[in-house]
């Protein structure tokens, strides 16, 4: 038996910090009561800043732990600081919304973090019961936080939708996985990707689809997005918040991992799947978005679009091609958060809306939320110079350089239909009649909108650090 | 007559079908949706372990006991959504999961 070095548990640490921590304080909770929720609140940030931390001063080098079943390098530790900030940016914005909707519960930074370790297994998963477990943990707390606000009964038939269908999802990734396994005989990604090498059969192609279906469904790409906009609508806000970003960084990690990690033998098989499905997504997400009335289910279909642009640059399958879905990734998350705060930011007392026609004029009444919403919307569209353009730029460059024409063509013409929708709600906010003002932002909500509009505004002018990680971070999956 | 692996792979394929179909077939009630939900990951079970034997690596009888555990954490989960489902809407019948489309 080989005993469990410190090393070892060294390249753990922050999942870790996370696992203890959530479990310290579910023990507070229960204890307090829901008077310790803002204690909670500040504690679970306490957490997830200390994991950051941790998954920073980690070396640069390759690590492999827990017998071959966890991997730390520097792809996993750029995803797992693009997961830890979207969790604590959703923690941040959640608390006040709970508060005033009278469900301020201990239980949600608790299902956050849980959640959260969740995510930072996915990333590090180096075989496929990391994968399977880090999912699920993942998946089980999103489903109970889609449907927190229990008496609500679209709330309830949110976290209803998400559980049925994430539920299949990770059955056929699962009959996926065990299809693989057997033809491989191994769960350790490095062993898979050592037997798979050239033409396949049928049935580890029929394998390979499954768990690219199970991985498909977290990211909301098409055909496996049926569930997104009932349960971004359903959902409240905050929730919405985090789903729409921490928790898609970490499925996006493990499909790059997956298809470019373990299966590089097999390029040709998975490339015509990925292109299908991008195109599929990005099509989706610029129509279906068009005849929308909500902003949320208008942000779901974003959602599905983006993450088809993102699978754009894993169809590349080069160096190149992760490096511009990392950076993508990274801008997205950003552009979301700030747009989701922004969206908390329409408020009248208690009442919360979420229709487009309720932002008619927002630069009369209130222009520095105008300001910084048209920023964000600029920057989902894609126009120069956001930041949204330059995630798309590196997108594309990577297809071109792969040789598809094709798919980059369609591309960059479905952005354009994707663009009438976002410059429509800039027109709304602009020209249209003003209605009554909404309440005066909070700070936190004008940290996140302001944080995320300086990113995205003046990414042109200093993207050297994202540019820069996100290279050293590809380089360490090849 | 020799029963081999593909007979156990036949029998997981037409299992996990029969899940799947369950699914999608059935226009009634939620719950059947959540026993479909235990037959396919228990198809899948049957898929591990008998590519445990046949392959002669333990991996597969792990896997089946980890998925055996977080289905039952999944059903719990499950059966609780429901509940306050039932308690909002008064029903479990799949055609009334209906507040948002579009």
């Amino acid at each position: 038996m080989t005993s469990v070095t410190l090393p070892a548990l060294g390249s753990v640490l922050p999942e870790l910090l996370l696992a203890v921590g959530s479990l310290v304080l579910l023990l507070i909770g229960a204890v307090r009561g829901n008077r310790a929720s803002g204690t909670v609140n500040v504690l679970a940030l306490v957490l997830i800043a200390l994991a950051a931390v941790a998954v920073a001063v980690q070396g640069p080098e390759k690590v492999v732990a827990l017998n071959d079943a966890f991997i730390v390098d520097g792809f996993a530790r750029f995803w797992k600081i693009l997961a830890l900030v979207g969790s604590g940016v959703a923690i941040v914005l959640s608390r006040e919304f709970f508060v005033r909707e009278g469900l301020d519960k201990f239980e949600f930074p608790v299902l956050v973090l849980l959640s959260t370790l969740g995510m930072l297994l996915m990333i590090s998963a180096n075989s496929l019961l990391t994968l399977y477990v880090g999912l699920e943990l993942q998946s089980l707390a999103i489903y109970v936080i889609a449907a927190f606000d229990r008496d609500n009964p679209r709330s309830t038939e949110a976290g209803l939708k998400y559980f049925l269908l994430g539920a299949l999802s990770s059955g056929m990734l699962l009959y996926g996985s065990s299809l693989v396994y057997g033809l491989t005989g191994s769960v350790n990604f490095p062993a898979i990707a050592a037997a798979v090498q050239g033409e396949q059969g049928v049935l580890f192609i029929f394998g390979l689809v499954f768990i690219i279906a199970g991985l498909a469904f977290k990211i909301s790409a098409v055909p496996f997005h049926m569930w997104t906009p009932d349960v971004y609508e359903g959902a409240p806000t905050p929730v919405t918040a985090f789903l729409a970003a921490a928790p898609k960084m970490a499925a996006m990690a493990l499909i790059v991992r997956v298809l470019v990690g373990v299966f590089p033998g097999i390029v040709e098989q998975w490339q015509q799947i990925i292109v299908f499905v991008a195109i599929a997504s990005m099509a989706i997400g610029s129509f279906a978005a068009i005849g929308q009335r909500s902003i949320k289910r208008l942000m779901a279909y974003s959602s599905i679009g983006h993450m088809g642009y993102a699978l754009v640059g894993l169809a590349a399958g080069t160096e190149q091609g992760v490096q511009s879905v990392l950076i993508y990734m990274a801008i997205y998350l950003a552009t979301t958060l700030g747009t989701f705060a922004g969206i908390l930011a329409l408020r009248n007392g208690n009442v919360y809306v979420d229709r487009i026609e309720d932002l008619a004029g927002l630069s009369r009444t209130q222009p520095a939320l105008a300001f910084f919403f048209a920023m964000l919307f600029f920057s989902l569209a894609g126009i120069p110079p956001w930041a949204g353009f330059f995630g798309k730029f590196y997108v594309f460059s990577a297809a071109i350089d792969a040789g598809l024409y094709a798919l980059s063509i369609i591309g960059v013409l479905l952005s354009v239909v994707g663009a009438f929708y976002y410059l429509r709600i800039v027109k709304i906010i602009y020209f249209d009649e003003a209605k009554a003002p909404y309440e005066a932002m909070t700070p936190t909500l004008k940290l996140v909108l302001g944080v995320s509009s300086v990113v995205v505004l003046l990414f042109w002018v200093l993207p050297a650090p994202l540019v820069g990680s996100a290279v050293a971070a590809a380089k360490s999956l090849f | 007559m020799e029963i081999g692996l593909v007979h156990y792979l036949i029998v997981g394929a037409a299992l996990f079908t029969l899940g799947v179909l369950g699914i999608f077939i059935n226009r009634k009630n939620v719950i059947v949706i959540l026993m479909s939900i235990e037959l396919i990951l228990l198809a899948i079970n049957v898929n591990f372990v008998a590519f445990s034997i046949f392959t002669n690596t333990i991996a597969g009888q792990v896997f089946a006991l980890l998925v055996l555990t977080v289905a039952a954490a999944e059903s719990a989960i499950g059966l609780a959504i429901m509940v306050v489902y039932f308690r909002n809407r008064g029903t479990l019948a799949v055609e009334d999961v209906n507040l948002m489309k579009g």
